[in-house]
């Protein structure tokens, strides 16, 4: 348990059952009053804010977070299948808490899963992954319309816009922090 | 200087001392049996009816737990004490000092314009719950979201513009502190605040020795109540409160002050070491 005293910027405490991210804490008090704690609280699994002011005495379960890293097997339905490499145990990810990671995911890839409660929140891939484009339209020469880019559609489904001299069957680099075309991967 | 010129003696008193004054919300560091000042207050009280009548410190002062962006747990605290005068005189008095220290008529803090010519507004705790919250005082102490209020909907309205004496507190947040002889459900009391932040708290001290006496058991009562250690009583004080004259006496936070001057955004700015870095 921590107490009102123990708050800080980055402590992770738990809020009707959901974990909580300190974004922004300041210690108050009116001149001859009680010490009050504010704080911004940011939900780890929907990204809302709260603003709370707290009072010494109260008490705050912490939000155990756990990092994992698992690697990606199959998708079952509107689930992902993860499997730790080290115990081997199963665990499946909703659609929901996978957020754009699910843009990146190909078979075997290595991710971090945060759980909380033995629930997974969130999915991390690596910040560059390659994915081989399955789908777009070839490069007409003498193509005039000055457009520098075009829809591609990589082996997980996902589309971004490419440069025109990619060709289907080649394996291009995507930032995944951004979701854009890095860069052609040679050979 | 300014104290010279206005016929204040510069005074010291121990830092360690056995019995704080037992107030509810202010925790005391223990020190080897005895504790590390919160204030100069009762030390200078006593130099005050021993027969010195104006007198002023600049000392270290400490405080459990306080540590924020405004708060340090050791601070700097210049208190100064004047018999026969009440709380409106250290108004004209506080305005002079800030004035002088300040040496221009208008500061610029946290992105705002502060004019420090005269007059400086003020303004009762009655007057700002009724303009700046949806409840009264009363209701609120009675609600328990008094220092809430204070904090979230009072406090940064406060000192915006030009400086802000908010003044007459309720009765029961004022512990050393005379009532109004014309309303006593109010203290003598009042706080400066510039651009939102705190810089001093003064009164009309209390010179009455059994109702400071019950007003300190109300105090370590409360104190008892929310598990906080006891303090013993300060018994010397007490006895000394008969021989004070009547007088008004003020805390400023000189670390606030110096913030509000240079426009710092953090107490951690304005001092060599902050508790952290040690």
């Amino acid at each position: 348990m921590y107490t009102a005293a123990d708050l800080r910027k980055g402590l992770k405490i738990t809020i009707d059952n959901e974990p909580y991210i300190i974004t922004h804490f300041d210690f108050a008090k009116p001149g001859k009053g009680q010490a009050l704690y504010r704080t911004k609280l940011k939900n780890m699994i929907t990204g809302s804010t709260l603003d709370r002011t707290y009072r010494s005495g109260e008490t705050f379960e912490p939000a155990n977070l756990e990092d994992r890293v698992m690697q990606y097997l199959y998708k079952e339905d509107d689930h992902y299948c993860f499997m730790d490499n080290t115990t081997f145990e199963q665990i499946h990810i909703s659609e929901d808490a996978m957020g754009d990671a699910k843009n990146y995911l190909i078979d075997n890839l290595q991710v971090d899963v945060l759980l909380f409660r033995e629930k997974a929140i969130g999915v991390d891939v690596p910040n560059f992954v390659n994915l081989r484009v399955v789908q777009t339209d070839p490069w007409v020469k003498g193509d005039t319309s000055g457009s520098d880019s075009k829809p591609a559609t990589v082996e997980t489904g996902y589309v971004l816009r490419v440069p025109p001299f990619i060709e289907e069957g080649e394996l291009i680099t995507i930032d995944t922090r951004t979701g854009e075309y890095s860069t052609r991967v040679k050979g | 200087m300014f104290f010279e010129e206005k016929g204040y003696l510069e005074v010291e008193t121990p830092f360690r001392i056995p019995a704080p004054a037992p107030e509810a919300q202010i925790d005391a560091i223990p020190s080897d049996g005895w504790f590390l000042q919160t204030s100069p207050e009762l030390c200078m009280k006593r130099l005050l009816a021993a027969g010195y009548p104006r007198i002023f410190q600049i000392c270290r002062c400490w405080r459990a737990g306080e540590r924020g962006t405004r708060h340090l747990s050791e601070f700097t605290m210049l208190e100064w004490y004047r018999a026969q005068a009440d709380y409106r005189v250290l108004m004209d008095e506080t305005e002079e000092l800030v004035r002088a220290a300040a040496g221009v008529d208008s500061i610029s803090y946290r992105g705002t314009r502060i004019d420090l010519s005269l007059p400086w507004e003020r303004i009762t705790v009655r007057d700002a719950f009724q303009r700046y919250t949806d409840t009264t005082a009363e209701a609120a102490l009675a609600a328990g979201t008094f220092d809430e209020l204070m904090v979230e909907e009072i406090e940064p309205r406060l000192g915006i513009g030009r400086p802000t004496f908010i003044h007459d507190y309720p009765a029961s947040c004022s512990a050393l502190a005379r009532l109004k002889s014309d309303d006593p459900s109010v203290a003598e009391r009042f706080e400066l605040y510039l651009g939102g932040l705190e810089i001093a708290n003064a009164f009309s001290e209390l010179i009455d020795p059994v109702e400071q006496r019950a007003r300190f058991e109300a105090e370590a009562a409360q104190r008892a109540r929310d598990g906080k250690h006891g303090y013993p009583m300060p018994e010397k004080f007490l006895a000394a409160l008969a021989e004070m004259p009547e007088a008004a006496g003020i805390a400023l936070g000189l670390d606030r002050l110096v913030m509000v001057l240079l426009d710092a955004q953090s107490i951690d700015e304005v001092v060599a070491f902050t508790t952290e870095e040690l």
